[in-house]
């Protein structure tokens, strides 16, 4: 047993990259649900994203085109979402949960063919002096852009919610969508544009998983990272930089309990894993929970 | 063969249980089916079994037809699976998951005619074979190579669920790891899962920041292989598949599922009429295990010592469980010379002498 | 412009024509997706929802249908009154798990004593017991600090997961398993065994549950007060509390039906079909209950219809693997379509289509 073989600097570093396809996801659902939207979708988009980047990458040859086509994909997919729930009036749940079937699905077919194919690698970005600096440089950077794209996710939605005017009318939509169709916003068109940022935000985060972490494709590899997004968006409350929190806790937490099981600490890992999905629920009972979008989840048909 | 008539009045299902074979869909070709737990494009596990199925239709061509379902989850759906392949007409069947064990049982049970090939399980039947490879000599060409190429005596491991299958490859790895470099530490992770890219990645990068300069994974996916190549200076190793693809650095060597032959033989038992049932536990001999090539990023003497030790395993000439071997506590397992017996290796629990930390349980 | 109007009353024809229509739309649609994948889309058509039902063994896959469709009828009809009265529990998975291990743990603490009489009812109480318990927890938090019960009973999937997991490595570890995961598995023991009521129907304690289940809830939905409540609540919460409606109790009390029902289905699944509590025994059932529910139009007749249809393309997807190879993929593809196209037709039971603008 060993405490001093963790090395508190690169836990941070990893756990910043293990977090990062769970920030995107998440930073587009949180968009979704600002809007009054409960998208369930999250992994079935990932996946999706997973494959399709993959595929570009593989045939272009450049990871940004993968990222690219990745977000396309996951939009459109997210788009078949939009049409049921917006426009034919379906469930959001039921209709989520479908979209997670036919995204997992769908993945798997375009994949045939493309397993045990490497990507090519994703240059990290390597700034001389700064990136060897200690402490500090693999914190800050050491890392490929995508972590960094990540972070400035966060913060343009933070400044779109808080300071645009169409972040607010977002926020309206979402509080309470009548009296935001009152007013003369467009709900529908609000909420479509929203569940499309929402899916190319999770179509990015499966592609990092497809062509970074791993970087290979494998049917099925995004192994519940959607649902850890959806629980990371409840988890911040709906505030972007709480999000970034939530995804560095609930990474933090697995590359702990690894870190602490390597340094030959016996730990209970079930009882570690299930702990931040504990800590979620404990978040929304203190936030009192009053923080959730009002129209969460709820049907809006304008012509009443 | 139609009997369509007699199987839609209601008591068929019940008849078929009682006369079997009789009622199924027959054909002249054997007809052989596989159940899988994974996709077949998982790279690893299921893949390496689908791969066996494709080996037998390229032995036997039109002589055999292969069926197979994927993703087929252990319980009912796998028993369900299973009866609509025998009715199907299916003679050979392999169940290829550990947890299939009862649902093959039941349904050889009500068949008696067709033949059931379960992996990794225990328990036979006159219609239930059991195979498994001893993945653990791969494992003691794997901990050689290990305990040679570590430069900080630190060795990763990514375990699965703590099993006797993966215990004794940790072991098996240890041993001859041991052996080549006394000072050399093991490791250990668990990741509870076989197969979860994000979870596997940490695991390595985890232990390549604590120090390990080579790691050994009992998971399915290459994301561990992805994390040590970007650390740079790390080793590691293919499971399941060859992973062929992160050769040479950082993957110096593998162990290869190799099911193939012995899916060709079984099915060829089958055609013959010679089928019995066995309890295989084949290893590097019988091909079942392969090591896959050795990278140029080995040196050639340690190269040439893991073929060595390889090729002693596969003449039977070496046992890479002999004596003198102690439990973890210190007591005494194995006198000098002596081998493991099969049985104490199936249900192995503890870990050898020299092994730090304990088994979750 | 296509524009929609509400119906004053959801459309007789269309509640019964909706669900038709869909399934010829993802007919049509998977029939293009088989033949993209080189495969005779009549015949893959015919496989998934023929063959099961009247092929040549179909008096095997009949009875298979109700095996699969009875915890998925179960656990949705426990959660369509939640869902009519807009409460929303979609962690049924998460109490399904729960109800299984309690239902276990009391199966396998009489092992290797105990009688039937004695053990399987007390099972099932514990099994009840358990989804309650779990589906308390979202319940109590919604009345006491207005937290979110959708994200709540969500949340504690994850942690039933963990726990399932836990309880296959320890305590209801099998100490003759050779050292595998995985309980003793139950259905071999006499004393906790879910049997077949009758022989070769598939029928055992759990879908007979279920029937009762659907006949039960009709009862209750269309006759009694707690069933006006329900819908009362769904269509207008503030005129439920006019009408004297407890808000609170009624969260309360759609939470703890739908854990009850979710918990039993657990419970009947682990001691019979599935066996054994094993670190991943669960596959799905309370999440493909939800759509199950939706599909079935929250009605119990519906609920029953919807549990065949899903375990019928379950079935059949599987014969269409195995006779006409294709992918597993490929039946997962359909099944997301199906599910789209009957949420999408459904728009036509409550609205019309009105061609032009409103204005």
């Amino acid at each position: 047993m060993d405490f001093g073989s963790i090395n508190p600097v690169l836990l941070v570093a990893s756990l910043m990259v293990a977090a990062t396809p769970i920030i995107l996801a998440a930073a587009g659902e949180l968009i979704v649900e600002r809007a009054g939207v409960l998208n369930l979708g999250v992994e079935g988009m990932m996946i999706t994203g997973a494959i399709v980047g993959f595929i570009v990458t593989a045939h272009t040859g450049s990871s940004w085109a993968g990222f690219g086509a990745a977000a396309l994909g996951g939009a459109l997919l997210s788009l078949l979402f939009a049409l049921l729930t917006q426009f034919l009036l379906s469930n959001q749940v039921a209709t989520g949960l479908a979209l997670t079937l036919f995204g997992l699905g769908l993945s798997a077919l375009l994949g045939q063919g493309y397993n045990g194919i490497k990507a090519p690698e994703f240059a990290k970005i390597d700034i001389p002096v700064l990136t060897d600096l200690p402490v500090v440089g693999p914190i800050l950077f050491g890392h490929d852009p995508m972590v960094y794209i990540g972070i400035a996710l966060i913060a343009a939605i933070w400044a779109f919610l808080k300071y645009s005017r169409a972040g607010l009318v977002l926020r309206a939509v979402g509080e309470n969508h009548d009296a935001a169709h009152a007013l003369g916003y467009h709900v529908m068109r609000i909420r479509t544009l929203a569940i499309m940022f929402g899916g190319a935000c999770a179509g990015l985060g499966g592609a990092y998983i497809s062509l970074v972490r791993v970087p290979q494709w494998t049917d099925g590899m995004t192994a519940g990272a959607g649902w850890i997004a959806l629980a990371i968006v409840v988890f911040a409350s709906w505030q972007p930089w709480r999000l970034l929190i939530g995804a560095y806790l609930f990474g933090g937490v697995t590359v702990l309990q690894l870190n602490l099981q390597a340094a030959g600490f016996a730990i209970p890992v079930e009882y570690l894993s299930m702990s931040p999905y504990i800590a979620t629920i404990l978040v929304l009972v203190l936030m009192n929970a009053g923080r959730a979008p009002g129209s969460l989840g709820r049907v809006f048909h304008a012509s009443r | 063969m139609k009997r369509r008539t007699l199987l839609a009045s209601g008591a068929g299902a019940a008849m078929a249980a009682v006369l079997g074979a009789p009622l199924r869909a027959q054909s002249g070709k054997t007809k052989v089916g596989f159940i899988y737990v994974g996709p077949v494009g998982d790279g690893g596990w299921t893949y390496q079994h689908d791969q066996g199925r494709q080996a037998i239709e390229a032995q036997f061509g039109d002589a055999i037809e292969t069926v197979y379902a994927e993703n087929v989850p252990e319980g009912p759906d796998a028993e369900r699976v299973l009866t609509q392949m025998v009715l199907g007409g299916a003679n050979l069947i392999f169940t290829t998951s550990f947890g299939y064990m009862e649902s093959t049982l039941n349904v050889a049970a009500k068949f008696p005619d067709v033949k059931f090939e379960h992996a990794t399980g225990y328990m036979t039947t006159d219609n239930v074979s059991v195979y498994s490879a001893r993945f653990y000599e791969g494992r003691a060409v794997q901990g050689h190579l290990a305990g040679n190429m570590t430069k900080s005596n630190k060795i990763g491991y990514i375990g699965s669920f703590p099993i006797p299958e993966v215990i004794r490859g940790i072991n098996s790895a240890y041993i001859h790891a041991k052996q080549v470099n006394p000072d050399v530490e093991f490791k250990i992770v668990w990741a509870f899962t076989w197969f979860d890219p994000a979870k596997e990645a940490d695991a390595a990068k985890v232990l390549i920041e604590q120090g390990c300069d080579v790691i050994l994974q009992h998971t399915d996916s290459t994301a561990p292989q992805a994390a040590a190549q970007a650390a740079g200076n790390v080793y590691t190793f293919g499971q399941a598949s060859d992973m062929a693809e992160y050769a040479p650095m950082p993957r110096i060597s593998s162990i290869i599922d190799n099911w193939g032959p012995y899916y060709i033989e079984r099915t060829q038992a089958v055609m013959d009429g010679s089928w019995a049932s066995v309890s295989t536990w084949d290893g590097i001999g019988k091909g079942m295990v392969k090591i896959g090539e050795i990278s140029d990023a080995v040196p050639a003497e340690i190269k040439a010592s893991a073929e060595a030790l390889r090729d002693r395993i596969a003449a039977g000439e070496y046992h890479p469980f002999t004596g003198p071997l102690n439990k973890q506590d210190g007591s005494a397992w194995l006198a000098e010379g002596e081998t493991a017996d099969d049985g104490t290796l199936a249900g192995l629990s503890w870990y050898v002498e020299g092994i730090e930390g304990d088994i979750p349980s | 412009m296509l524009t929609l109007e509400k119906r004053p009353q959801p459309s007789k024809n269309w509640t019964y024509a909706a669900p038709l229509l869909a399934v010829v739309i993802t007919m049509i649609v998977g029939g293009f997706v088989f033949a993209a994948l080189g495969k005779d889309p009549l015949v893959a058509i015919r496989t998934i929802f023929y063959d099961p039902l009247f092929g040549e063994f179909a008096s095997y896959s009949r009875p298979q249908l109700l095996l699969k469709a009875g915890p998925l009828i179960l656990i949705a009809i426990g959660l369509s009154f939640g869902f009519r009265a807009g409460i929303w529990n979609i962690g049924a998975e998460g109490q399904y798990i729960i109800g299984a291990l309690a239902g276990a743990a009391v199966g396998l603490a009489y092992f290797p004593d105990g009688s039937r009489i004695v053990v399987f009812p007390l099972m099932i109480l514990a099994g009840v017991a358990g989804g309650m318990i779990w589906a308390w927890i979202p319940a109590f938090l919604r009345n006491r600090f207005k937290t979110n019960e959708i994200l709540v009973s969500l949340m504690l999937v994850y942690v039933a997961e963990s726990i399932q997991a836990s309880m296959a490595l320890n305590l209801l570890r099998n100490p003759d398993g050779h050292g595998f995961p995985g309980s003793r598995n139950l259905s071999q023991i006499p004393a906790s065994a879910n049997l077949e009521i009758f022989a070769n129907t598939g029928i055992h304690w759990g879908v007979f549950t279920a029937l009762v289940a659907v006949v039960v809830s009709y009862g209750v939905l269309m006759r009694h007060r707690f069933g006006f409540d329900v819908r009362l609540a769904g269509q207008s919460p503030r005129a439920a509390i006019f009408a004297g409606v407890n808000p609170k109790r009624l969260v309360m009390t759609c939470m703890l039906i739908s854990g009850a029902l979710a918990g039993a289905a657990g419970m009947f699944e682990v001691s019979g079909p599935a066996g054994r509590v094993s670190i991943d025994f669960n596959v799905g059932y309370g999440f493909t209950a939800i759509i199950v529910a939706f599909l079935g139009r929250l009605h119990p007749v519906g609920i029953l219809f919807a549990g065949i249809l899903m375990a019928l393309t379950y079935i059949g997807g599987e014969l269409a693997q195995l006779s006409l190879s294709l992918p597993g993929a490929a039946i997962q593809l359909f099944q997301g379509m199906l599910l789209f196209f009957l949420l999408a037709v459904d728009v036509m039971t409550n609205f019309r289509i009105r061609f032009g603008s409103k204005e």
